[in-house]
């Protein structure tokens, strides 16, 4: 599949924004947030900013922008709608929230129920995402059980990596932060590893074969392409990259989205409040963020669409 | 709404293919462009339609295919189009309602009016059957000829889809795939057609006509049953032919590369 920027930015910012949001609302909850008026302008601010970029990024790809209300209409039946309709309803409780620390410079209460509430819709949005992907058969690396989990902990662990940072350079909040964003950072990558295993261990779903109903007569193969130019279907379904470099891009993504921040956020949660432990939080979320948008770019060019079946593929 | 239809009619509207002899001529493809060009999800947008390198939105594509190895392999031509399915994902994953599955006929369309263009339709579709305008900003696919096969301007015989009633040799029918009785379903039952993909599990209404078994006797014409290979242990080969042109020899041994 065509990795399309826009929705790669989408799926990061945003994963990370609600992890980021989540993760204050059960802080919150627990009596973990310190009421500090500032830290909740940059923490609800830092979430909800990455939450709308990645919505708004989500739109630029439609044809039709102006008409991207219309995608909130059918929830019963499509998850890019569900989506729609829980990513702005979480806008309500996070709102809620942001105003009782912000503005009352109280977290707890009725405002930490505003926060949970928040997570809730959080980790609802983020599942409905992968959902998208994961509910689509024609794309048999998509519609796979560990792409539900991997979006979850990726979004946790991006949150968890914000969070260090934001309490690093407050100063302020559970020092142990940094931990929680390094064992999230390895329960993501132990999913995304399942994830990995899973989809370069499958059996062909759909073979040539099946495709055009001709495998009664022998081995099928392309004898000659409907037409000899370029269509959408071969520009946004025929993306494919090379195994060599999608196993050195997968070394990448674990390096810079995993291994790195996860020791750097260590590091700060190991280091006395102040610069150093500061600095490692803010390498950690740039590795995370270039980690992350490598392992979503593979997520979209290592997977094939079964349409290119049609077009001389032999089984996908 | 893109629920499919809660109470849908028995009707299936549907094609069937039959892949023994389709000759490949593509005239399908053409007269479908052309009719839909002007018709219910027009136009058909062409990028460098009169350049080297044109593209465009077509709802039906030829594809040729070999099956098989050697003396027993046959080339089918192929086209593909939208099989207007029972289980249609890619009306189900549209989030605004503009993918739809009609109720009285089971005919898939698309309300350009409503439609965002997010492509995720295309997405769920495993026959290619969606191509996304990118001049309208809307998602197209085949209509079945909606705008014909009802259409009382015109003659009774000419209410079927282009497809149908263009192509030269017959390889294309039309009809209700829900009625068992109905003339495309007593062929299908004939000649067992079949559905492609059944294992996405989207329960595409048209069927595809399996080329019939190649006749192995040459019958009564007296005619050997395969021809004898020549034999070419004999041959002395071809000789080395220059130009007489160093150069030219140069020149033909580097572009032979």
């Amino acid at each position: 599949m065509n990795p399309s920027y826009s929705v790669i930015f989408f799926t990061t910012a945003s994963g990370t924004g609600y992890g980021l949001l989540a993760l204050l609302g059960v802080f919150a909850t627990a009596g973990w947030l310190p009421a500090d008026p500032w830290l909740g302008i940059v923490g609800i601010g830092a979430a909800l900013a990455l939450v709308t970029a990645g919505l708004l990024s989500s739109t630029f790809h439609l044809g039709h922008p102006e008409r991207a209300w219309r995608g909130l209409t059918q929830w019963r039946s499509s998850w890019l709608s569900r989506e729609g309709v829980v990513a702005v309803a979480t806008y309500v409780p996070a709102g809620l929230f942001g105003i009782g620390w912000v503005f009352l410079g109280d977290t707890g209460g009725f405002w930490a129920a505003c926060g949970l509430a928040a997570t809730a819709l959080a980790a609802l949005t983020v599942g409905c995402t992968a959902m998208i992907y994961a509910s689509l058969k024609p794309i048999p690396r998509w519609s796979n059980i560990w792409v539900l989990p991997v979006y979850l902990l990726m979004a946790l662990a991006g949150g968890g990596v914000a969070a260090t940072l934001l309490f690093a350079a407050f100063g302020s909040g559970p020092h142990w932060t940094g931990w929680l964003a390094a064992g999230a950072l390895v329960a993501a990558w132990a999913a995304k590893f399942g994830y990995w295993g899973s989809i370069d261990g499958a059996a062909p779903r759909s073979t040539a074969e099946s495709a055009t109903g001709l495998g009664g007569i022998g081995k099928v193969r392309l004898f000659e392409p409907p037409h000899t130019g370029t269509n959408y279907l071969l520009q946004e379904m025929g993306f494919r990259v090379a195994r060599k470099h999608a196993q050195k891009l997968r070394r990448l993504a674990l390096l810079s989205g995993g291994a790195v921040p996860a020791a750097l956020c260590a590091i700060t949660a190991i280091s006395e409040p102040g610069w150093p432990g500061t600095l490692a939080a803010v390498l950690a979320a740039t590795s995370f963020g270039v980690g992350i948008v490598v392992e979503r770019w593979l997520f979209f060019a290592e997977a094939e669409h079964v349409v290119m079946l049609y077009y001389g593929a032999e089984a996908a | 709404m893109t629920s499919l239809p809660a109470n849908p009619s028995d009707t299936k509207l549907g094609l069937v293919i039959d892949l023994d002899i389709c000759v490949g001529c593509h005239a399908c493809a053409v007269h479908c462009k052309e009719w839909n060009d002007g018709g219910h999800s027009a136009p058909l947008t062409d990028h460098d339609p009169y350049g080297s390198d044109p593209w465009g939105v077509w709802f039906n594509r030829v594809h040729t295919f070999e099956a098989g190895e050697g003396a027993d392999s046959r080339t089918v031509h192929f086209p593909r189009s939208c099989l207007h399915c029972d289980e249609p994902a890619c009306v189900t994953v549209c989030p605004t309602g503009a993918s739809y599955k009609r109720a009285e006929d089971g005919i898939v369309l698309v309300n350009a009016d409503a439609c965002i263009g997010c492509k995720l339709c295309s997405w769920a579709c495993p026959y290619g059957a969606r191509e996304y305008d990118d001049v309208d900003g809307v998602m197209k696919k085949c209509t079945m000829c909606v705008d014909r096969i009802y259409n009382d301007n015109l003659a009774e015989a000419d209410r079927v889809p282009v497809c149908v009633s263009t192509c030269p040799a017959n390889a294309r029918h039309f009809g209700d795939l829900g009625d068992p009785s109905s003339e495309v379903s007593q062929l299908v039952a004939a000649r067992g057609g079949y559905e492609l993909m059944p294992e996405m599990g989207y329960a595409p209404v048209n069927r595809y006509l399996p080329p019939r078994p190649r006749k192995v006797s040459a019958g009564d014409t007296g005619a050997a049953a395969a021809l004898t290979p020549v034999d070419h242990s004999g041959d002395v080969g071809v000789p080395e032919i220059g130009t007489g042109s160093r150069l030219l020899d140069w020149v033909d041994r580097m572009l032979s590369r």
